[in-house]
């Protein structure tokens, strides 16, 4: 059984692997389950770490740098997604703050005026 | 005496990642259960101090800083601030029907399954790199001033749009606001605001 074969005392690529599945499941559920806007926010915030685990322990684990210097793309990626979650944030919490000020609330499920 | 120590260190390396792992499975756990969206924004915060432990024991001591610094210091008292501002109680609920909740348990174990299932069914490198020695900041500075020039430019370039196009978009518009003062109910939020 090759599902029973993974290690426990030895961390290799599949155990951060597992771990960033995990948040990725977890930040769509949170997606998929709050009406608070903000919630939203924050699993889509868990979504991109997901990815950045991601990327670091691809980074780690495959170590392609030329002549001995480690391979950094990996973690340049992951300062881009960073940054991106960052300036992401705040123009969502903008649009957040706009729409509390039309509806008095943040229900997604009260943003229905463009709806058919 | 070196097999030993490398031993120790494997363990030490095993127990801080079942540690700094568990911490942040654990509390996306709860975000995902919580229905309080204060509880919420803590869980999250615990979240990204464990991914921050796991950028550390993967040699990214830079990116652990930097996640710690701009996602655990900026973006979540940004997200937290939003809490503040929007909700009239800070303990406002939003129960979801238990419609959505069989959806995104179902697309939720599925998904996760499939992504288990396909990563055990791939052959991955188990062994452990060696990377004694040198610590990779000064390449990643050279990288990002060098290769990734252009991205690294368009992303502070970015960072100046969002920032205006942020205060403008949250600024509000205070003058119809006023002009409609006594008709929408918004306007009572807006005199608050102002």
């Amino acid at each position: 059984m090759s599902l029973l074969a993974i290690q426990v005392t030895t961390i290799g690529l599949h155990h951060y692997l597992v771990l960033g599945a995990f948040l990725f499941v977890c930040g769509l559920m949170t997606i998929l389950l709050k009406r608070n806007a903000i919630g939203i926010l924050m699993g889509v915030e868990l979504v991109l770490n997901a990815a950045n685990v991601n990327l670091v322990a691809f980074n780690y684990f495959s170590y392609a740098g030329t002549n001995g210097a480690p391979a950094l793309n990996g973690q340049i990626f992951a300062v881009f997604v960073i940054v991106l979650a960052a300036a992401e944030a705040a123009v969502a919490l903008a649009i957040f703050l706009n729409f509390y000020n039309n509806f008095t609330t943040i229900d997604v499920e009260r943003a229905s005026n463009l709806k058919g | 005496m070196d097999a030993i120590n490398s031993i120790t260190n494997a363990h030490a390396e095993a127990v801080l990642f079942y540690l700094f792992g568990g911490m942040a499975a654990l509390s996306a756990l709860l975000l995902v259960l919580s229905r309080n969206i204060v509880r919420t924004a803590v869980c999250l915060l615990f979240t990204l101090m464990g991914v921050a432990g796991l950028y550390f024991l993967l040699h990214a001591e830079f990116l652990a800083a930097v996640q710690l610094v701009v996602y655990a210091g900026g973006t979540l008292i940004l997200i937290i601030f939003g809490v503040m501002l929007t909700s009239k109680s800070p303990f406002s609920k939003f129960e979801p029907k238990p419609g959505e909740v069989a959806v995104a348990l179902t697309v939720g174990m599925v998904l996760f399954g499939a992504l288990v299932l396909a990563l055990h069914s791939f052959p991955f490198p188990a062994a452990s790199p060696d990377v004694q020695g040198k610590y990779p900041l000064v390449g990643l500075g050279q990288a990002l001033l060098g290769d990734y020039l252009i991205p690294f430019e368009i992303a502070s370039v970015l960072l100046l749009v969002v920032m205006i196009g942020a205060a403008y978009l949250a600024k509000g518009r205070r003058h119809e606001a006023e002009d409609m003062k006594h008709t929408t109910p918004a306007s009572k939020t807006m005199r608050q605001w102002s």
